[in-house]
């Protein structure tokens, strides 16, 4: 295949994938809408931090304290759309089937998505991440990679809906405001550290979302009964998720220092995406603080958590559209 | 006892802190928590003004033209150091109060680590069941073969009678300091770099040389203790510059890779030896590194004046007027013209077009056409002798423009000029000949002996950031009574209760199963 069916081909994946992930969230959605209700602060899905015994045999097959009362463990194998039984008695019948299909789409678009990242990479021949349109769709990617991951370990489908949302939004916005054709980029991006240093900062943008939705979530319901997950469930997921991508962040900016280093003659210059990815790791070191601070914790971490994530917004896209800057050749 | 004494006495006495007690809270105020989420807080917000505000380390020009538009508001950015936000007194002041405070936080901490590093893990509690985890079976398991199980999967281990206690995770903290240290490492590793490292811009011609010394730069930023002397004392000749273009598809015109031939001689005495310097690949000297950080085009121009003698001869670095045409704005000083001095404006075209208007333009960025298009021709006096600094990218300042005769301009500018050919001026003022094309390229050279520190710190803190956030503190209680086996678990880090069920269930698998599953 030539390099401009290939880069074709790319673009009809990425319009699967908005489409699955669209038709994903109507799935996760009914699921949600057909469930029960759920208090503001008592967790649904804390399986693990249930106080019971542990029954041995349990333990052995691999699944941990499942609250006494709550049905059977479905085995199915994880990938496949794993239905973390969550509560089956709680749910109508309807509400599975959507959240099994949810699941499927999901991992059926997450599929096309990769695949559009692939055949861009073969189009271009080099690391699929070289400029504006190219690192959305990563970040993307990496985001539904996070929550379909995690979905494998922990029952987080509650954040589906929200986080097919954001996928989707977020590949639209690439198509329709940052598309650049398949080409070459800049003898200075030209470098094996774009491996290193993009891949990072798209990982840890990928969890950072994940826990940015769960963010918006928790300030969105109120400590009240709503069909939303609760506030705890919501919680423990941002922080495990930032717990994770810190240290790929900070890792990212040293990366990319030290591809400065290569590129620009100094490890640390204060150009402006330097400058708000810095802004953006002081801003989520702060929110790690506020989770260990008395009178910090729960909404006013939130907060922080989430003044961080526009931080890591406007690093993405503000700076390299308003602000003009070394790192603004990725072409918008 | 009066109702003024009464009330004297029942007043709440204050008590008078002192000079220590005043600096006892404030040391304690300064390294709390809140302090450091505030001060935190402060530098995050501090530097944004650091990227909406043109800095004068990153783009000079741009408050030169800010100094221009809005001299007032220019003035009052300078005012409170806008233009140098990151070595500003208050942002310096952030980062200082924020690293005591981080000392303040590290030193009890590191003294409370050494201790709990030599302290064994606490007695068993009575009732396991009461823990956030616990588990029951019926075993022959006794204390010395769950100790060993437990020793096995690295816990530390006490035991009692007929209780074993075990902990471990003592990673977390170790993680955690090193990467509190570690920051102040990469704090100190580059004010150690900006003490004794410089950074200096050259501009250099195809054919022309540069040597390491204060003198060639056209910009030189020393650190406060570097000395001339301490220069790496190399040289090299810019042999030639090739770029390559993409030149098909949406992307034509981009540059696709910049190769500067070298000829270096890394001391005095040394042998020549030939460097291909590249973007993304400096050419290092003993911790010297020079870069490839911009490039242009050269045309070369003689002039012959109007006693017909050559007055002007070399190459001419322009200023690019667009990235993707490579159109480029050129200026032409002739100050040993007779009669009177020369001055020339033009515009260099690398590939030029004519356009439907009858003007030319630039249609590539490489050099496949080049003319040069005159665009202005003056004679007089260019204030070079007035002592007054000028720009070599700008023929006179205004007012000295003002002053001087145009020879050429306006309507009257002929076509662009190719290679070898040349225009009489009017009046027998003289002749421009552009003779060829050179190219120029700019490089930074840094001595930064901070960076290698700064790596190590850095390594270090990612390190440290990583242990601290994925390891967790956690114990693990058995009690072994007639048969029953209890175990309980408790971690002690925040949040991770939920990875700690697995972990448990896995820990007391391990217990539970028989002599032979156990390796």
């Amino acid at each position: 295949m030539s390099a401009e069916q290939l880069a074709g081909l790319s673009d009809l994946f990425v319009v699967a994938a908005v489409l699955l992930y669209v038709f994903a969230m109507v799935a996760f959605a009914i699921e949600l809408a057909f469930g029960k209700g759920v208090p503001g602060t008592a967790a649904v899905a804390e399986r693990s931090e249930a106080k019971q015994p542990v029954a041995v045999g349990a333990a052995a097959g691999g699944v941990v304290g499942t609250p006494p009362g709550e049905g059977g463990v479905v085995g199915t194998p994880p990938g496949e759309g794993a239905v973390e039984a969550g509560k089956p008695a709680a749910k109508g019948l309807g509400a599975v089937w959507a959240g099994r299909a949810a699941l499927v789409l999901a991992w059926v678009g997450w599929a096309a998505h990769l695949t559009a990242i692939a055949t861009r990479g073969l189009a271009v021949d080099r690391w699929p991440w070289g400029n504006m349109y190219e690192f959305v769709v990563a970040i993307c990617f990496a985001a539904v990679t996070a929550f379909l991951g995690s979905q494998l370990r922990y029952n987080v489908r509650f954040l589906g809906a929200f986080v097919m949302v954001a996928a989707a939004l977020g590949l639209g916005l690439a198509v329709k405001f940052f598309y650049t054709a398949a080409g070459p980029v800049v003898p200075a991006l030209d470098s094996y550290w774009i491996a290193i240093h993009v891949t990072a900062a798209i990982v840890a943008s990928g969890l950072f979302t994940m826990a940015g939705v769960s963010g918006i979530l928790y300030l969105v319901r109120g400590d009240g009964v709503s069909r939303l997950p609760s506030r705890a469930d919501l919680e423990r997921v941002a922080h495990r998720a930032i717990v994770f991508a810190f240290p790929v962040w900070t890792f990212a900016v040293i990366a990319g220092a030290l591809w400065a280093d290569r590129a620009w003659g100094r490890y640390w210059g204060w150009d402006p995406k330097e400058v708000w990815s810095f802004i953006t790791w002081v801003a989520y070191a702060a929110y790690l603080h506020a989770k260990v601070t008395a009178g910090w914790r729960g909404r006013a971490a939130t907060i922080v958590q989430l003044v961080a994530f526009a931080c890591l917004l406007f690093n993405l896209i503000g700076v390299n559209i308003l602000i003009s800057g070394l790192h603004s050749y990725a072409d918008v | 006892m009066t109702v003024q004494e009464l009330a004297t006495e029942q007043e709440p006495k204050h008590v008078k802190l002192g000079l220590v007690g005043w600096l006892r809270w404030g040391w304690r105020t300064l390294t709390s928590m809140k302090t450091a989420l505030i001060l935190l807080f402060l530098l995050a917000l501090a530097s944004v003004p650091g990227s909406l505000v043109p800095q004068r380390g990153v783009d000079p020009d741009k408050v030169a033209r800010l100094y221009e538009q809005s001299p007032t508001l220019a003035e009052w950015y300078d005012r409170f150091q806008l233009f140098e936000v990151f070595t500003s007194v208050w942002f310096a002041a952030i980062y200082l109060l924020l690293f005591t405070s981080l000392v303040g936080c590290i030193i009890p901490r590191v003294t409370t680590y050494a201790r709990e590093l030599r302290r064994k893990p606490p007695d068993a509690p009575k009732r396991l069941t009461r823990l956030p985890q616990s588990a029951s079976f019926e075993g022959d398991l006794d204390v010395g073969e769950a100790a060993r199980r437990l020793r096995k999967l690295r816990f530390r281990v006490v035991t009692g009678d007929g209780w074993v206690s075990a902990e471990k995770g003592y990673l977390r903290e170790t993680g955690n300091l090193l990467f509190h240290v570690a920051l102040l490492g990469i704090l100190l590793a580059v004010g150690f770099g900006s003490l004794f490292g410089y950074r200096g811009n050259v501009l250099v011609v195809e054919g022309d040389g540069f040597a390491n010394t204060v003198a060639a730069y056209d910009r030189f930023i020393p650190g406060s203790q570097v000395s001339a002397e301490s220069l790496e004392p190399f040289s090299f000749q810019l042999a030639d510059f090739k770029v390559a273009y993409q030149v098909t598809g949406d992307k034509k015109g981009q540059a696709l890779d910049y190769t500067a031939h070298l000829k270096v001689n890394d001391s005095p005495g040394s042998p020549t030896r030939d460097y291909d310097l590249k973007v993304n690949d400096p050419l290092e000297i003993d911790g010297t590194q020079t870069y490839l950080i911009g490039n242009g085009y050269a045309p070369v121009f003689k002039v012959t004046d109007g006693k017909g003698q050559v007055a002007f001869e070399g190459p001419v670095p322009c200023l690019i007027e667009s990235k993707a045409t490579m159109a480029s704005g050129c200026v032409v000083k002739v100050p040993d013209a007779q009669p009177a001095q020369l001055g020339f404006l033009l515009q260099f075209l690398p590939t030029s077009v004519p356009l439907t208007d009858g003007t030319y333009a630039s249609a590539f960025p490489g050099e496949l056409n080049p003319e040069v298009q005159l665009i202005g021709a003056f004679t007089g006096d260019l204030g070079l002798r007035s002592g007054q600094p000028q720009s070599v990218y700008e023929l006179a300042p205004p007012e000295v423009l003002k002053k001087l005769t145009p020879l050429v301009m306006g309507t009257n500018v002929p076509k662009p000029l190719a290679v070898g050919q040349s225009i009489e001026l009017p009046k027998g003022a003289g002749k421009l000949e552009f003779t060829g094309v050179k190219e120029w390229i700019t490089l930074q050279t840094a001595y930064d002996p901070g960076r290698v520190p700064a790596l190590i710190a850095a390594a270090a803190a990612v390190v440290g950031i990583a242990l601290s956030l994925q390891i967790r503190r956690r114990r693990v209680f058995v009690r072994v009574d007639k048969g029953v086996v209890e175990v309980g678990g408790l971690t002690r880090t925040e949040g991770s209760a939920a990875g700690f069920a697995e972990e448990f269930a896995d820990i007391v698998k391990v217990l539970s199963a028989g002599e032979k599953d156990v390796r």
